[in-house]
């Protein structure tokens, strides 16, 4: 991806914008996911049923792995790399962890014969988890490709275009993240 | 302005001297370490300027298919008795011949289906993206001083997400149970449906798809937009120094930004319906008297909600950027400033903010509490005034002006005149009590096409007539554009306006055939008479096509950098400028874009010159 500008570049790089925008449109997006569950849910026939332990533990897991992730930038920054990549790794290592779970967790439900027809209730709760993890999955993608550069030894010494690059990545991730808070704080309110 | 003219003749001589030997690797232009081979150059071009000639020839072929539909299902509406086996070769199985006779008729499937094309292509294909993505690409960089978008891999990926999704709605048209034919706003249960009808078969499916891909093409873009026009504006180039075109822009990428993601979230939850079993728009269900009695407890009404909340601001993202072109370049031929910017500025944010407040006046009919609809219908009406403003300024702006008649400028003044006419109407519909009347008849056809459809048309030949030499550095042939104005505009009245009367008479649209209404048969020649001059408008169209092929190569030569007079930065690249833009450094800017006839002895002044010794910015007094 190139910039081709020779303008001083204001506060923030472009490129971060162009990150925070999108993530307007995420929100927007899934506010109308739950815009329309409370409108649906406030007509009545609506079956409450228990969230699986899973995803109060997938939620401590992603935590975890923002948590990782932030103090691995700090750790870049300071060229402490060694660290960095532990970092890196555990904070990986606990995403796909998170996603391993959601799907337990859906499984446990299916075993309660809580399946995404069963009730409109259902129904939303399968529609907001699944379209999260496809975000998730984007979030992982990115990791990825840092994943690569890492073992391809792009990120033994600090530089400005890594840096942007991790900032980029980790800020999307720590959205996902705080993303599932707020749904898994929005079902449990709204059950 | 004597050194201008030495750059300039310089410059011309450089850009020809690419302009024959393009396709060889070695010579490349300057500032530009990607286009080597033509494919690089032509296909995955990363040029804004490139990217924006891919839109709207793209654009322009949609337009082509888009009114092509429309003439075949007019022929239906105008002449039901036809014979119409002629068209069998195009059509194929869609015409049902008469085995005793061996006349042939448009099959009804196939009439609900090329209605639904036709909305959904013109509206997102056409006039989206054809539009904004046509202008926003062309004028945002060369307009605000940046040498490319922020991101031109993104806006890369933006026209060939756009290119993807109208390959998968083409592919539909060739199904065997044919493409989606409930209407393009996409209502389930048609759509949610897949037993509902042929269209909500695999059409239905493809269309979604499609336009999830339309919906990412759109983000794609837009985030870029807003992007550049806030991170890269060349030095000086203050927000109030922007030109209308750049607001009109940057309000609609934001718009986009906002509904956009909405209406994808609805298509998700279709999806969900159509694929997993879920029952979100679905409830109480009869097919051919049969209860679909899992399919229950959802709310086809919660989908409409969710369109029109991308709906509604989907008509403003396309008719803000045919404003801001009809600002610019009425201001420039009729050589005076625009009148009012600031308050043309206020109007296109006030016009957004309350474009997001109004959905639900497409919906006064769905048993929506009165009290409700009251609140819309005061927003709704709210929404004239600041449309108001910008006619009234456009009014203005032309007043008295020393005024430039010319393919651009005629077209920026049918657009006011549409754009009114139109707005009246608006004003009968947004009434909730009048709407009782006067919903889904031809008056709302009528209405929506006259200030969106045509208008924003217009706004478009506007724009590729002014900015047709910075695009390719020629002209199009002015007496074939004068030909195109006068009989599109003759021609758009003569079609829209008699489906006013039929409206307000009840003739409801979306019908097949009127033939069981005796009281609709008054309307018989009135239909012939809408048919006939939409099939001439149509022919008038492949004029404007043969005009802008045909002077890509053979048109006047452009020789002046820039031709109009006009005070914005993308006249002061050269003609034929490579990526980047500029040559040297990105120019800066030191006053406001209008400043037209200022000075008895100054007809037009760059933004590029530097405020004399005590002279104030023009736009500080405006
Ligand atoms: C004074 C301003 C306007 C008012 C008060 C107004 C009001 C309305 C109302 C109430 C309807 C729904 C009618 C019905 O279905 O019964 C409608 C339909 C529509 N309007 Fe407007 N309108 C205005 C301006 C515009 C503009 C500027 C555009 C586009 C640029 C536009 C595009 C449309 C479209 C596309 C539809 C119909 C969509 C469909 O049902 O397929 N309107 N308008
Ligand atoms: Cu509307």
């Amino acid at each position: 991806m190139s910039t081709l500008t020779d303008v001083k570049l204001k506060r923030i790089h472009p490129k971060k914008f162009a990150l925070w925008m999108a993530i307007v449109s995420m929100i927007m997006f899934f506010s109308a996911f739950t815009s329309a569950y409370i409108v649906r849910k406030s007509a009545g026939n609506w079956l409450s049923f228990p969230l699986p332990v899973e995803f109060y533990i997938s939620t401590i897991t992603i935590l975890l792995s923002s948590l990782c992730f932030y103090i691995s930038k700090k750790a870049y920054l300071e060229a402490n790399i060694k660290l960095f990549k532990i970092l890196f790794y555990s904070g990986f290592g606990l995403g796909l962890l998170f996603v391993l779970l959601q799907y337990l967790g859906w499984q446990s439900l299916h075993r309660i014969d809580i399946s995404i027809s069963t009730n409109q209730s259902s129904s939303f709760f399968y529609l907001i988890t699944y379209a999260h993890i496809l975000h998730v999955i984007g979030g992982i993608a990115a990791l990825l490709v840092t994943l690569i550069g890492i073992i391809r030894k792009r990120f033994d010494y600090p530089s400005d275009k890594r840096t942007l690059k991790l900032e980029l990545t980790y800020t999307y991730w720590h959205f996902v993240d705080l993303l599932w808070v707020y749904l898994l704080v929005f079902l449990i309110i709204q059950q | 302005m004597a050194d201008i003219t030495i750059t300039e003749k310089e410059q011309l001589v450089h850009g020809e001297d690419h302009g024959h030997d393009h396709g060889h690797g070695h010579d490349e232009h300057h500032g530009d370490k990607y286009q080597s081979s033509f494919i690089d150059r032509y296909l995955f071009s990363l040029d804004h300027k490139t990217i924006s000639k891919q839109f709207l020839i793209t654009g322009m072929f949609w337009a082509i298919i888009g009114a092509g539909m429309s003439v075949i299902f007019r022929l239906q509406l105008g002449f039901p008795d036809a014979d119409i086996s002629w068209l069998q070769p195009l059509l194929g199985g869609w015409i049902d011949i008469d085995p005793s006779t061996g006349a042939g008729k448009l099959s009804p499937d196939f009439y609900y289906a090329l209605v639904t094309m036709h909305g959904t292509i013109i509206v997102f294909f056409v006039l989206t993206a054809g539009l904004s993505g046509t202008f926003s690409n062309l004028l945002i960089p060369l307009q605000i001083g940046a040498r490319d978008m922020a991101s031109p891999l993104l806006n890369m990926l933006s026209y060939w997400f756009f290119f993807l999704s109208g390959a998968i709605l083409l592919f539909s048209l060739f199904l065997n149970t044919g493409p989606f034919s409930g209407g393009w706003t996409g209502y389930p249960p048609l759509s949610a449906l897949p037993q509902a009808s042929d269209g909500s078969k695999g059409g239905m499916t493809l269309w979604l798809i499609s336009l999830v891909f339309f919906v990412v093409s759109v983000l794609l873009g837009g985030i870029n937009y807003i992007t550049t026009v806030l991170n890269m504006r060349t030095k000086g180039m203050t927000m109030f120094r922007m030109p209308l075109t750049i607001w009109a822009f940057l309000v609609t990428a934001i718009l986009g930004l906002l509904s956009f993601p909405v209406i994808a979230s609805g298509f998700f939850m279709v999806l969900f319906d159509r694929a997993l079993g879920t029952s979100f728009f679905l409830d109480e269900i009869y097919i051919a008297g049969e209860a679909l009695t899992e399919r229950v407890g959802g709310n086809a009404i919660l989908f409409q909600h969710l369109f029109w909340f991308l709906g509604h601001p989907e008509v403003y993202i396309i008719i803000l950027p045919a404003m801001g072109i009809v600002s610019e370049v009425l201001a420039v031929h009729a050589r005076k400033p625009i009148f009012g910017y600031k308050a043309m500025v206020f109007s296109i944010l006030a016009i957004g903010v309350l474009s997001f407040l109004v959905w639900a006046h497409h919906m006064y009919m769905t048993g929506l509490n009165p009290f409700i609809s009251n609140i819309f219908v005061l927003f709704t009406l709210i929404i004239a005034v600041p449309s108001a403003v910008k006619v009234f300024n456009w009014i203005a702006t032309i007043w008295g002006g020393n005024f430039r008649y010319n393919s651009a400028s005629l077209f920026s003044i049918g657009f006011v005149s549409l754009f009114i006419s139109g707005g009246l109407t608006g004003l009968f519909l947004g009434n909730s009590i009048i709407d009782i009347q006067q919903h889904d008849t031809y008056f709302v056809v009528a209405h929506f096409h006259v200030v969106m459809g045509v208008s924003a048309m217009f706004g478009m030949f506007a724009g590729i007539y002014h900015w047709f030499p910075r695009m390719f550095g020629r002209f199009m042939n002015e007496t074939l554009g004068q030909i195109h104005f006068w009989g599109t505009m003759i021609g758009a009245y003569a079609i829209f306006g008699p489906m006013h009367y039929q409206g307000m008479a009840g003739v409801p649209r979306r019908y097949y055939s009127f033939d069981t209404f005796q009281a609709f048969d008054q309307f018989d020649a009135m239909n012939q008479f809408i048919t006939v001059a939409a099939i001439i408008v149509f022919f008038l169209q492949l004029l404007f096509v043969i005009n802008f092929f045909y002077s890509i190569y053979r048109g006047k030569v452009q020789t002046e950098m820039n031709p109009w007079g006009a005070t914005t930065l993308e006249w002061t690249a050269p003609i034929k400028a490579g990526h980047g833009n500029w040559e040297g450094d990105i120019p800066h800017v030191h006053r406001w874009p209008y400043d037209l006839n200022r000075y008895p002895d100054r007809e037009f002044i760059l933004q590029t010159e530097p405020l004399a010794e005590g002279e104030v910015d023009g736009g500080s007094s405006h």
